[in-house]
């Protein structure tokens, strides 16, 4: 069977590799049994090992969530400029966004998966089976277009994975409308996801038309910032022949994100402070904390600041065309977004709860453990898939070095990322 | 000693199945939250809405005979229907609620609420008189001497039973819904424990399990419906039903029973001869956060 015998392959690539492979292997293994067990726990004892609570009653995993449906949304559009623009490594550059996006949606499952109270139900969210609310619940169109989502560019990846390693001709006929469909698909998951907080009228810090348009950009700054570190990496790493150019295009494309991004931001704003209805207070415990509760207040004003800092590094040609400050900008642009999303998006909807009361949240230790977990698993599959991914189309890894009497084993620096 | 000597996993069970069985017995364990229920039967239960008549009766049974053998109690779990020709609805008078929150307990020990960790299906707020009726300075957690306090007066908040109720229409699996009488229920067999009616109720009405819930033997209270007051396991959403169990049988809520001044009143919305209907007649009414077309039916009046 051609299938098994590229899968047996693929797993010989991805079980060698230099000592700094095995350690980073090692490390995200082990952060994941230390997160595993957190859940094993959490599972026995029911969700009151986090510090979710009844006022704060989705928090960090569904945070975390968010900012990953981001990632993984903004991977695939990524794939507008490249046509667009034409930048020249195409397949390269649409694949290793497949790749991101792929690992980011599993974990963005994986988030949802430890946020429900009673996993082995969820079989009741089943077409046929069970009794899915569509469409009237925006959880089941999530859980449908993730779905949806995941099964295209995990079959994008594999076919294009699998045709390159038998030297086959891929067709364009498959792929192209694949990778055109995994296009609104990705804006899709986004906004679904968008809407899963702005329908909710009981909530007016996300009941805001402007949702939806500020997750699609912030978005596509998180989503680049992963990939453009990677494309620096494998350029240094591989043969991988990207023009300068087209990261600066990537770097200007994530600064008129990140402005829309800024602008949407200071419409909501001016909109709460100028019309001073009691909807502000959720702002205010965002920027200003409600009495002697000012914890979050820091992230708040991070998020915004670093976000500012990002902009002008990525709007200003000399430092974004600078590797240093380049570089320096993707990480606080993926930050920005990941405070943005993860914290300051969701415990200020729910402080002050509906009834005006204050819970303080902060994350558990087997919140924070748990979530460890899953980012491992997502780092795990991302550097294993990019391990199979760059021996095939860079180093030669096919089924006729196979039978030229084996795959030259070349310098595998990308394992050691 | 022959049969025990077959169970032994280095005898006649291969590797394979003790590994299989040990990782079924795992999983049971977690799933045995719920009492002492069969995991299996349980995991498989259909919605409340699909059972027929004689999977009901046989779910009733098992469900009797689980908290029976954990309550050491013989527990009754109807199925009872709405009445026909009714829509429940509720009044409560601000002007004479004292603040006393007997309702609040009443309720837990009626229908079961977890005393470890506490769960209270009505919150009382404590508010400013010349503030008015205004969450934002509203104090759940008073703890005086004596209520009520110079100056304050209280609003007591439960389910609003709205009659375009956000919390079903976001739940994803159905687990949440209207009855035809007006009460939204929840088939704690089928909630999966995803909060999203929880992020969606404007009232801080629906209170999820965090931990197991514990309730001491001698005061649970074993005359139960199967989508009110029945005992429930961790991870599953619960709200306030009107205590379905009395209603149902043309008794008065527990809340309204126990209330020492009379403030609140509970009636039929169809019938115009009804207190409800009275209420709605002739007092000042209001009901909370309008503009957000939840349309409750929970109203609170000033009958003084």
């Amino acid at each position: 069977m051609k299938i098994l015998r590229f899968i047996k392959e693929c797993f010989k690539i991805v079980i060698r590799g230099n000592k700094w492979y095995y350690l980073w292997i090692a490390f995200l293994l082990g952060l994941m049994a230390w997160g595993g067990l957190a859940y094993w726990q959490q599972l026995k004892q029911g969700l009151i090992v986090t510090n979710m609570r009844d006022p704060v009653s989705w928090a960090f995993y569904i945070g975390n969530f968010t900012f990953l449906v981001g990632v993984a949304a903004a991977a695939i559009m990524l794939v507008i400029p490249a046509y667009i623009y034409n930048w020249k490594p195409i397949k390269e550059v649409v694949l290793f966004g497949e790749l991101l996006a792929v690992s980011a949606v599993i974990m963005c499952m994986l988030f949802v998966l430890v946020d429900v109270g009673n996993p082995l139900r969820l079989w009741h969210m089943l077409p046929l089976l069970g009794r899915l609310n569509f469409p009237s619940s925006l959880l089941a169109w999530d859980f449908f277009v993730l779905g949806i989502y995941f099964i295209l560019n995990i079959s994008i990846v594999l076919y294009l994975l699998y045709t390159l390693f038998w030297k086959k001709e891929t067709s364009k006929k498959i792929l192209l409308p694949l990778i055109l469909l995994s296009i609104p698909m990705a804006i899709s998951i986004h906004s679904v996801t968008a809407f899963l907080y702005n329908g909710l009228a009981a909530r007016p810090y996300w009941n805001t038309a402007l949702l939806a348009p500020k997750f699609l950009a912030s978005a596509f700054c998180s989503g680049p910032a992963v990939l453009l570190i990677l494309f620096q990496v494998l350029k240094k790493a591989t043969r991988f022949e990207i023009k300068d150019e087209a990261i600066w295009k990537i770097a200007e494309l994530m600064a008129y994100a990140m402005f829309l991004n800024l602008f949407f931001f200071f419409s909501e704003v001016f909109k709460e402070v100028y019309s001073d209805t009691q909807h502000i207070v959720h702002f205010r415990y965002l920027f200003q904390g409600i009495g002697e509760n000012r914890d979050i207040v820091f992230y708040g004003w991070l998020s915004v600041i670093i976000s500012v800092i990002a902009f002008l590094l990525f709007l200003i040609p000399a430092t974004r065309k600078n590797v240093i400050t380049l570089n320096i900008g993707a990480i606080l642009i993926y930050f920005g977004v990941f405070i943005e999303k993860g914290i300051a998006l969701l415990t200020p909807g729910f402080t002050p709860d509906v009834l005006g009361q204050v819970y303080i949240y902060r994350p558990s230790m087997t919140e924070v453990r748990v979530a460890a977990a899953i980012f491992s698993t997502g780092f795990l599959i991302f550097t294993l898939l990019t391990k199979v991914a760059v021996a095939i189309i860079f180093e030669g890894f096919n089924i006729d070095s196979l039978k030229k009497g084996g795959y030259e084993h070349e310098k595998n620096i990308i394992g050691s990322q | 000693m022959k049969t025990e000597k077959k169970n032994q996993p280095g005898e006649t069970f291969t590797r394979r199945e003790f590994l299989k069985t040990a990782a079924i017995a795992s999983t049971a364990a977690v799933l045995a939250g719920c009492g002492s229920m069969m995991p299996k039967e349980e995991f498989l239960q259909k919605h409340f809405k699909t059972l027929t008549k004689p999977e009901l009766d046989e779910v009733i049974q098992r469900l009797e005979a689980g908290y029976a053998k954990k309550f050491g109690k013989k527990f009754t779990v109807s199925a009872a229907e709405p009445i026909a020709g009714t829509e429940f609805a509720y009044a409560l008078d601000i002007s004479r609620c004292i603040g006393c929150r007997r309702c609040v307990y009443g309720c837990v020990e009626e229908n079961n609420q977890s005393r470890d960790p506490q769960v209270h299906w009505i919150q009382v707020l404590e508010m400013e008189e010349d503030k008015g009726v205004d969450f934002m300075h509203s104090n759940l957690y008073y703890n005086h001497e004596e209520a009520p306090a110079d100056e304050r007066f209280y609003l007591p908040v439960a389910c609003q039973q709205c009659k375009n109720p956000p919390c079903v229409k976001t739940c994803p699996v159905k687990a949440t819904w209207q009855e035809p009488d007006g009460i939204v229920v929840v088939d704690y067999n089928w909630c999966i424990g995803c909060r999203c009616c929880m992020a969606a109720c404007p009232y801080g009405a629906r209170h999820f399990n965090w931990g197991e819930p514990k309730i001491p033997a001698e005061s649970i209270n074993s005359n139960t419906h199967y989508l009110g007051n029945r005992p429930r396991c961790k991870s599953v959403v619960e709200k306030c039903t009107f205590c379905i169990q009395r209603v149902r049988e043309g008794r008065y809520p527990k809340c309204v029973e126990v209330c020492p001044v009379g403030a609140r009143k509970f009636g039929n919305l169809l019938d115009p001869d009804s207190e409800i209907r009275y209420i709605l007649r002739n007092k000042r009414v209001l009901v909370l956060k309008e503009d957000l077309n939840t349309q409750p039916k929970f109203f609170y009046f000033f009958a003084t």
